[in-house]
């Protein structure tokens, strides 16, 4: 048993310890909002918060996860989140939405570090998450748009 | 038509609104009671009704809007249901939005695909709407003994003008309900429109923000087991022997059983690994020892099936359309031009892999979860592949993470449900990206040869599109006396005027299973066919966009959109040094669309500086998820000119992820300002495919102002322009 503090619940989960957090959180903890796209932290589908920092979830084993502050999209709830799901509704960003959690936890984690994010900053931070409906025009106005809402 | 019996009456009625597919729209009513699982129990109440039935308002007020339309990205969860909510007076945030399961009731186009969705519904849809509120205002107006002409519906109310009574839809539902349906409801005037025509939230966009949207890949119930499903990697092997001993070993594994998928008239054997969990399966799934008969296909590779296409070249072909004397005119022309064209093979990539939720009950009942474009075509085939009634299948479509023609095809659907049959389980099976990228179907290749002729004017007189390609049906025993429709999509239908053309279809059979792609064969043949029209006005000494209108003597979409273009991009104004801009356009079963790219050098190769799209709809439902579809298009569409695309060596796919098969990110978009052409007219043209082919021939065609560098091969490196 290994125990996974999740969104600030604790939770037992019977899983192998190599089993990756993303199966752990979907499959045990019942958390769907965390999507599988590659399994390979290529696409950034799986993006999680661990202890604060944007991880992919796909790619980190259970084990490594216990003891620490997992946040999934169904948990985070400051003003950075708070400002960028309001922007993404603003702005009408997610089309299919499935790789929309992922991309809200590293914009998430973006605003945070960088309160007023430029293009450039964007461009780099968001690298890591796909969007192959293509939405990543509107994602980058809608961090604009996120860090005015912010202050 | 027949009433429901008293007996499937209870406390609670509802209006519902029916109508029959098919000649016309027929409406009906019944009536009838159901708890909170409306789906199901209207379809036991109306089963012998061949009806569809779009809304239904219960006695509380609550209003549900059935939509036939998969969502996948481009909009549907809004843009149909708004069909109906505009002209029942309704406001969309005040109503469940239930997708249809393939039910009979709710007629054949419960499916997405071909950008027919708003084109297909818009008439129709509207007319349900229309109906029923025409029946509410009757009901209300009957009630009060005040004539119908005082009456008006408003924010899913009836008032009476003179007097301001008015009375909710939930109060007047049972009474409508006994009304005669009319016969021609009087649908509103366009600028009385509150919804359509607006940019109008989507109602599913809240829920992707917070993780509570629900994918196929989400669905779950309990006692749910889970399959991974070794494929063999050559196409078109057979399954000699397995052993499944050290897979049965792997901790929580519970059974492995075979499988079929049948896919673009391919059939081929798969292994699950069934499991209590999915990383479970996955592992158990690499434990397997498998022995396949690659059946001589263990040597097929893209190079020489492309040298394959270049010699089917050298063959006639079939005419796919004839006009003027082609042969003589190109002969005897004093200008002439020929040029050969490649594409690559392609994958959809949705990031949602393919899934399904399979639940046997009790032997004959069958309930499923997926992400799918069509679930009107899993309903029609399920009683002949399983042995099912209708009345005994419940799907559940789910939002799909990502289509792009992929999820038309269900073999991930029927792979499961055998798994399911077969261990007396719910089974959930999910692929993973590797199976995605490895397993296709893709978008097939196409190669095209052209010939063109000009006048000593440099007027176009004769022109040839020859294409070369697979099918998309996979038929070996393909019929070459005839042209694909399909494979030729839209080279006829340009509206240039070239009095003397020859339009021709090579096959060449391939065996790897090939798909429609968003945009199907335009997406590659546009780029040929523009990239083309293009070296024609260069050989002319012509401005490409003057040489494209000296073809468009006659009004039609294309020559607005052309013009409209040349205005939004400022076309005559001249760019700064080593800057370029190439026009293109394409139209083709789904709409019409184009582009200006401007591109400027940068080292070797080139920057992508702007990009102006145009897309013409004739009639438009949501302005802000047209602009989407139209950026998300070009962002697809420049992954398929410039990045890897698909290969194939000995017998295999050779990529197998998003690090080997990428995708644009973030940093490589280009900013895409998207104008709509809405000027009314007869046709509807669709939004989320028009978007794509034109944009890689109007880069390439950029490109070649810019740097002289004619690119006739997809895909090209952008850093480097060889
Ligand atoms: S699923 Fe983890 S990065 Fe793609
Ligand atoms: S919104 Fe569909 S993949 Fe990003």
């Amino acid at each position: 048993m290994i125990t996974l503090t999740v969104n600030g619940k604790n939770y037992q989960v019977d899983a192998s310890p190599d089993m990756p957090l993303l199966w752990a959180i979907r499959d045990m903890v019942g958390l769907t909002g965390t999507k599988f796209g590659c399994g390979m932290a290529q696409c950034g589908a799986c993006t999680v918060h661990m202890d604060g920092t944007p991880v992919r979830s796909c790619s980190i084993p259970v084990s490594v996860a216990a003891g620490k502050k997992i946040t999934t999209i169904e948990g985070i709830s400051d003003k950075y989140a708070k400002a960028i799901q309001d922007a993404w509704v603003e702005l009408q960003v997610p089309q299919c939405g499935y790789c929309q959690s992922g991309q809200i936890m590293s914009a998430t984690a973006l605003l945070k570090s960088k309160p007023k994010p430029t293009d450039a900053d964007i461009d780099a931070f968001m690298q890591g998450n796909l969007c192959r409906c293509g939405t990543y025009q509107r994602i980058r106005s809608a961090i604009h748009r996120a860090a005015e809402l912010v202050k | 038509m027949k009433n429901p019996t008293p007996t499937s009456l209870d406390r609670r009625n509802f209006l519902r609104i029916t109508g029959i597919t098919g000649a016309g729209l027929v409406l009906g009513l019944s009536a009838t009671g159901s708890g909170t699982e409306t789906v199901e129990n209207i379809s036991a109440a109306s089963e012998s009704f061949d009806i569809t039935a779009f809304i239904q308002i219960e006695k509380n007020g609550h209003i549900t809007l059935f939509n036939p339309k998969p969502e996948m990205g481009q909009g549907t969860f809004q843009s149909i249901p708004a069909l109906i909510a505009e002209e029942l007076e309704v406001s969309l945030d005040k109503v469940t939005i239930q997708q249809t399961g393939g039910e009979k009731k709710f007629g054949g186009g419960q499916s997405a695909g071909g950008s027919s969705s708003v084109r297909g519904s818009y008439q129709n849809l509207r007319k349900v709407g229309a109906s029923a509120r025409e029946m509410l205002i009757s009901a209300a107006a009957a009630q009060w003994n005040v004539p119908v002409s005082e009456c008006y519906a408003s924010e899913a109310k009836v008032f009476h003008k003179p007097s301001g009574k008015n009375m909710g839809y939930g109060e007047l539902a049972e009474a409508a309900s006994k009304l005669e349906v009319p016969k021609s409801p009087v649908l509103k005037d366009p600028k009385d429109f509150k919804i359509l025509g607006k940019k109008y939230p989507r109602p599913d966009v809240p829920l992707k923000v917070n993780g509570t949207a629900k994918f196929g890949i989400d669905a779950s119930v309990p006692g749910m087991v889970y399959a991974s499903i070794e494929r063999c990697p050559v196409f078109g092997a057979k399954l000699i022997s397995f052993d499944d001993a050290a897979a049965k070993k792997v901790k929580g594994v519970i059974a492995v059983e075979t499988c079929e998928r049948n896919i673009s008239g391919q059939k081929s054997e798969g292994i699950a690994v069934i499991a209590e969990t999915y990383w479970a399966a996955v592992q158990g799934r690499k434990a397997l020892s498998v022995k396949w008969d690659y059946q001589g296909y263990e040597n097929f590779n893209s190079k020489d099936y492309a040298q394959q296409l270049r010699d089917a070249a050298k063959q006639e072909g079939a005419v796919q359309h004839k006009q003027g004397d082609f042969d003589k005119v190109f002969a005897e022309a004093p200008v002439k031009l020929e040029a050969f064209y490649e594409t690559p093979v392609v994958s959809h990539s949705a990031i949602e892999p393919m899934n399904c939720l399979a639940h046997w009950q009790e032997g004959d009942r069958l309930e499923i979860w997926t992400s799918t474009q069509v679930p009107g075509r899993i309903m029609a085939d399920l009683p002949k592949m399983f042995g099912l009634k209708e009345e005994n299948v419940k799907i559940h479509t789910m939002f799909n993470g990502g289509g792009f023609g992929r999820r038309l095809y269900p073999d991930y659907v029927y792979e499961t449900i055998q798994l399911a049959k077969k261990i007396g389980k719910p089974v959930k099976a999910l692929w993973t990206r590797e199976d995605d990228t490895r397993m296709g179907p893709f978008r097939p290749m196409t190669f095209s040869a052209f010939k063109g002729a000009l006048d000593a004017d440099g007027k176009a007189i004769a022109f040839q599109h020859k294409v070369i390609s697979p099918t998309l049906d996979g038929r070996k025993d393909y019929d070459k006396s005839k042209a694909d429709g399909t494979m030729t999509e839209g080279i006829s239908e340009q509206k240039y005027e070239i009095e003397h053309m020859k339009n021709l279809y090579v096959h060449h059979y391939l065996h790897v299973p090939v798909a429609a792609w968003r945009a199907v064969t335009s997406t590659t043949l546009a780029f040929a066919h523009e990239c083309f029209i293009d070296e024609m006005a260069v050989k002319a000494k012509k401005d490409p966009l003057a040489f494209r209108m000296a073809m468009l003597t006659k009004d039609s979409d294309t020559k607005t959109l052309i013009q409209k273009l040349k205005e939004v991009s400022h076309w005559d104004k001249p760019l700064p040094a080593g800057w370029g801009r190439g026009i293109a356009q394409y139209e083709f079963f789904a709409g019409l669309g184009g582009y200006v790219v401007e591109v400027s050098k940068k080292g070797t190769g080139v920057k992508i500086e702007k990009v102006y799209a145009v897309i013409d709809l004739g009639t438009v439902v949501n302005p802000d998820t047209v602009e989407a579809q139209v950026q998300g298009a070009a962002v697809m569409a420049l992954t398929a000119a410039v990045k890897n695309g698909i290969t194939f060596e000995k017998g295999q796919t050779v990529q197998s992820n998003y690090h080997n098969n990428p995708l644009i990110r973030i940093n490589e978009m280009p900013k895409v300002e998207v104008h709509i052409l809405a000027n009314g007219g007869p046709r509807i043209k669709g939004v989320g495919e028009p978007g794509l082919p034109a944009f890689a021939p109007a880069l390439c065609n950029a490109i070649f102002a810019a740097t002289g560098k004619r690119i006739r091969k997809l895909p090209f490196d952008i850093n480097n322009i060889a």
